[in-house]
């Protein structure tokens, strides 16, 4: 096959899942021309796959500056949804209405109070939240059963639709010009004068800069340009039911209600390797934990279930590196995509569009911090 | 509203929310359903809109229906004789 050069690019972005898509759509309002290389629908598809919770709670109890990166990228979504759906028309069903998560023992209980604690404590006393006991939290959701303790509760939580997010930050991309390319897997990259050469299945790709938003491939991908970003794969299974009548009005880490009406049930956290099927061990446990949160759901019938590959750092924490041997390279890994994506849009983008300059916030999440 | 291309040479009894009726032999339930007229066959507990078989190949989820007391869908299971069939509909008051 006869190499195919594109000489245009200002800034190529390897994957078009959540983050390589949030982060095009930032770098093309900036006025640069983006091309953004995807593979193919049968690879592994975090995107694809996830539960859609725009989480704040617990993350980052033992990361202070995660904890702040998390918060302001909750803050951002409301404005970030509405500008998504001026453009687009797409509405992504964003609902920031608060978050539940269940403890059912006192360890569960003891754990999540220690983690809200310190979120609250690295955020100033910004962050809000409430431990409710069993009792109060019934008043909140009457369907919760005696046999749940209580929960930890954050009005900073939400959900969306995941599904409609890609939908939407495709369809924006597609509308600031990004060209878009299906099926396009990136195999090796390299320096080429002062941009780099990206090759894929289809020819080859010449740009000034490259952002790999390439999910698990980012710890291959990286290494040609001087990056290691170390990951490992976290199996999660979901279950889909049928649709039913509203009774969930916030999300919960355990079970999110849609607009639809259908519960997703979820998810497991499993270290099985590069495996992304479904067990009838996980989503039996996974659905009787949920019908001992909510015994109604007893009598309402599976649909689907369905396991993803989502990326898990070493710390839990996002990775944003600039290269330091080859300015203009960066990689972008993460496991939260959703709640994350409005400051992918924003922050990070505008990262990428200054050079990477040093910023206080963004720099504590180089994957420098893991060598040691 | 639909009819038999041709005509059934069998049929067989099944109990349709509480009465019994004669259906075609060897049709989906939710065929079943169209050929009785009996729709909507259950109203989305949702919204409350009417809902009737639409896709007919399981993909849909429209034409939900409790068949011998579990909510399944209509276009993927054959009739037999002495099925209880019930459409969810809201005037039951029990809609999951």
């Amino acid at each position: 096959m006869s190499t195919k050069f594109n000489l245009d690019y200002d800034t190529v972005i390897v994957g078009g899942g959540l983050v390589g898509a949030a982060i095009a759509c930032g770098i093309a309002a900036s006025g640069a021309r983006v091309a953004v290389l995807d593979g193919g629908d049968r690879d592994f598809r975090a995107s694809r796959g996830n539960f859609g919770l725009v989480w704040v709670q617990g993350k980052g109890a033992d990361f202070p500056t995660y904890a702040q990166l998390t918060r302001r990228a909750a803050q951002q979504w409301r404005d970030f949804a509405d500008e998504l759906q001026d453009a687009t028309g797409v509405d992504v069903a964003l609902q920031q209405t608060g978050g539940y998560d269940f403890c059912l023992s006192s360890e569960e209980w003891d754990a999540r109070a220690r983690e809200m604690h310190l979120v609250a404590e690295h955020s100033g006393g910004e962050f809000e939240y409430q431990m409710l006991d069993g009792d109060e939290l019934r008043t909140h959701i009457p369907e919760v059963s005696a046999e749940v303790l209580g929960a930890s509760f954050s009005p900073e939580d939400g959900h969306v639709n995941p599904l409609y997010l890609l939908r939407a930050l495709h369809q924006r991309m597609a509308g600031l010009g990004v060209d878009y390319h299906a099926d396009h897997r990136v195999h090796a990259s390299r320096r080429d004068g002062e941009g780099f050469v990206i090759d894929t299945q289809r020819g080859s790709f010449r740009c000034e800069r490259v952002v790999y938003c390439a999910g698990l491939s980012n710890q291959a991908l990286g290494r040609d340009l001087g990056m290691s970003i170390p990951l490992r794969p976290l199996r999660g299974q979901l279950l889909i039911t049928d649709r039913v009548p509203h009774f969930l009005h916030a999300a919960t880490l355990q079970v999110r209600q849609t607009a639809e009406g259908t519960l997703q049930i979820g998810d497991s956290h499993e270290d099985v390797g590069l495996d992304e099927s479904t067990t009838l061990e996980v989503i039996t446990r996974l659905a009787r934990r949920a019908v001992r949160i909510f015994p109604h759901l007893a009598q309402v019938r599976l649909n689907r279930a369905w396991g993803a590959l989502r990326i898990m750092t070493p710390d839990g924490a996002p990775i944003y590196h600039r290269s330091d041997e080859h300015p203009g390279a960066y990689a972008v890994s993460c496991h939260s995509g959703v709640t994350l994506a409005a400051l992918h849009a924003r922050d990070i983008a505008s990262w990428i569009c200054g050079g990477g300059a040093l910023d206080p916030l963004i720099g504590a999440f180089s994957a420098d911090r893991f060598d040691v | 509203m639909f009819r038999l291309l041709a005509d059934a040479s069998e049929q067989v009894d099944v109990e349709l929310d509480g009465v019994e009726v004669s259906v075609p032999a060897g049709v989906s339930v939710a065929a079943a359903l169209l050929y009785l007229g009996r729709i909507p066959t259950r109203h989305s507990p949702v919204t409350g809109a009417a809902r009737a078989p639409f896709c007919m190949m399981g993909a849909c989820f429209e034409c939900l229906v409790e068949i011998d007391g579990v909510s399944q869908r209509a276009c993927q299971r054959q009739v037999e004789a002495g099925m209880r069939l019930r459409r969810q509909l809201r005037s039951d008051g029990d809609s999951l």
